[in-house]
């Protein structure tokens, strides 16, 4: 009797798992064949020669980092993906506390114009860039008819070398920043309302409320809009290769971008591949410090 | 029952502030400048919204006179459908919508499948080391596709897959975010629920299918129109993976138009822009408050 029942349970365990596997199992084989093999394969391929036509593969050890590394480009490439790493990131979260703090109140047709805030997050990069051309453009575009009618000259946005940075920010800031904003607002909003009663009943300024109590309760928003839009702004491909192609003269030229041309256009799949993992480690050191962040659990609560 | 559970939001714990509560900026009711302020800031970020969107769809509508005037012009004078017409023809348009939509079709149901079912399987099925597998997913979830497109390229091209939809599709057809999404949903969900189900001797698939997925509707409808909306517009993938006109999708195919026509011929390329952008607005203008509504919860939660 006692055995049979244990022999039921088994066989219901067995069931369990069964079903488990099945319907985690698909995910999980894609992303074993798709992620997780390929990210080791790619370090693998970051110490080899790889001939595209025959598939041989050849053993090289650190050539491939050392023909990253003295390549005179490579630390403009670096410095690139900084700049515009860290302006996009100052940008979006910066203008984005304001326009969220300056929105978090009752004001009509507050919910449609959060909408409209929202809506380029969803639309193509692609589609996005090639309209940012045509209003960067220095004769027929939309700045230029601006600057025009105020009497000053457009700079050749994208093909001064001091310009195209710049210019390619613009976008991904103007892509971005509803997004931080419809996110703050939503952070702002839960910050329990007692916490301001308190220290209104305490007597804090405008300013001691700010700094004690909606800047620690927005922190954990703070930092998942610096992770994403870090992590993001590592993959803006679709910009950078509509917009400028890198250029000119390697002026936005960034880590993503320098992969495709290697890997697509030069078919070096080995120095491709040395990229791969140096934007895999930047990734990951970003990962991590969130880790660790989200064990510290700072937040209001 | 069912009814009941549909309507409590599991974002909703009492303690947060409703969204339209008059509690500006520091805790204070909104004072009249407080207000001016803010209807300010609406007006400026709409506007700077705005440019683009107006720049691109007058653009679209104005002859080539009057965009190459020497006095640019802001509205189209006679406004003109010939540059659909004029993009529709210099691309193979037909094939590049055919392309998207089978690929944001096939791409999208396998993410949200597998994001219900691994989700499901997370929350709701027993299983030794329940937990290494989510850590697997975490780990999926720091690896953007970017870093890994040259082995995936290479892997791709060992099965033969270059040039098909098998090829676009695959590699991107798993999902980590939204099963975390779906999975912090699914958890939420009262357990009395699944008893009854369970004792009404359904099995999880029945219990998955006719309980958990009506219930959840909300954050799985976020979810696939994520989905879509991020298959709709990927560029960097298909654009490696494809290799003939027969086979790139919209974005690739107003990039090429681009290239082809630049400088010259602004309506014509702005015209197909709308093409690519005008589909994904419709489908956002439809979902755009839950979605948005969701997003924000997931952030805040998450």
């Amino acid at each position: 009797m006692h055995i049979q029942r244990l022999d039921q349970r088994v066989r219901r365990d067995r069931r369990e798992w069964l079903t488990f596997i099945a319907l985690v199992g698909p995910n999980l084989l894609l992303f074993v064949i798709f992620t997780y093999a390929p990210l080791i394969n790619n370090f693998l391929l970051s110490f080899s020669d790889y001939k595209m036509l025959t598939g041989a593969r050849e053993w090289i050890g650190l050539q491939n980092y050392r023909d990253i590394f003295a390549d005179s480009q490579f630390g403009r490439i670096f410095g690139n993906t900084l700049v515009f790493l860290s302006a996009s990131v100052g940008l979006v979260i910066g203008l984005g506390l304001i326009t969220g703090l300056l929105l978090n109140q009752k004001l009509r047709f507050r919910n449609a114009a959060r909408s409209i805030l929202f809506s380029p997050t969803i639309l193509s990069g692609v589609a996005i860039s090639i309209v940012w051309i045509y209003i960067f453009d220095p004769r027929y575009g939309f700045l230029y008819t601006v600057l025009h009618a105020l009497g000053l000259s457009s700079p050749n946005w994208l093909t001064d070398p001091k310009w195209a940075m710049p210019a390619v920010i613009i976008v991904y800031v103007w892509k971005n920043l509803g997004y931080a904003t419809v996110i703050f607002i939503a952070g702002l909003q839960a910050i329990p309302k007692d916490l301001y009663e308190a220290a209104e009943v305490d007597g804090a300024s405008v300013w001691n409320r700010f700094v004690h109590i909606t800047l620690p309760g927005l922190s954990p928003i703070i930092f998942f809009l610096a992770i994403t839009t870090i992590l993001s702004s590592f993959q803006s491909f679709d910009i950078i290769n509509i917009m400028t192609k890198g250029g000119p003269i390697n002026a936005t030229n960034v880590l993503i971008f320098r992969l495709y041309e290697l890997g697509f256009t030069q078919f070096a799949i080995g120095r491709a591949a040395v990229i791969g993992v140096i934007l895999f480690a930047l990734m990951l050191i970003v990962t991590l410090l969130q880790v660790r962040y989200l064990e510290r659990k700072v937040n209001y609560g | 029952m069912v009814e009941r559970i549909q309507r409590r939001k599991p974002t909703d714990d009492g303690r947060r502030t409703k969204a339209g509560d008059a509690f500006a900026v520091v805790g204070r009711p909104s004072s009249v400048v407080a207000q001016v302020a803010g209807y300010t800031a609406m007006a400026i970020v709409i506007i700077l919204i705005g440019i683009p969107v107006f720049w691109l769809v007058m653009g679209a509508l104005k002859t080539n006179r009057e965009i190459f005037s020497a006095n640019p012009q802001w509205l189209p004078l006679q406004p003109t459908f010939d540059n659909f017409v004029a993009a529709w023809n210099r691309a193979p348009f037909g094939r590049y919508y055919t392309n998207s939509l089978i690929t944001t079709v096939l791409g999208a149901s396998a993410e949200v499948v597998m994001a219900v079912t691994t989700a499901y399987a997370l929350v709701f099925v027993r299983f030794p080391k329940r937990d290494w597998v989510f850590a697997l997913l975490l780990i999926a979830l720091m690896v953007p596709e970017e870093v890994v497109i040259v082995p995936n390229y290479l892997t791709v091209a060992r099965w033969g897959l270059v040039n098909t939809y098998a090829g676009i599709v695959l590699p991107g057809a798993s999902i980590a975010f939204g099963t975390f999404l779906l999975r912090q949903y699914f958890r939420t969900l009262p357990f009395e629920l699944l008893d009854a189900a369970k004792v009404d001797g359904a099995g999880h698939i029945r219990t998955m299918i006719s309980i958990v997925v009506p219930t959840a509707l909300p954050a799985i409808a976020t979810t696939a129109l994520l989905s879509i909306v991020a298959k709709w517009n990927e560029y960097l993938w298909p654009l490696i993976v494809t290799s003939t006109q027969q086979m790139r999708t919209l974005p690739i195919g107003i990039a090429w138009l681009l290239d082809q026509e630049g400088n010259t011929e602004w309506g014509v390329v702005m015209a197909a822009t709308l093409f690519v952008v005008v589909p994904v607005v419709l489908v956002f203008l439809y979902a755009q408050r839950f979605v948005v509504d969701g997003i924000a919860a997931g952030a805040v939660k998450g």
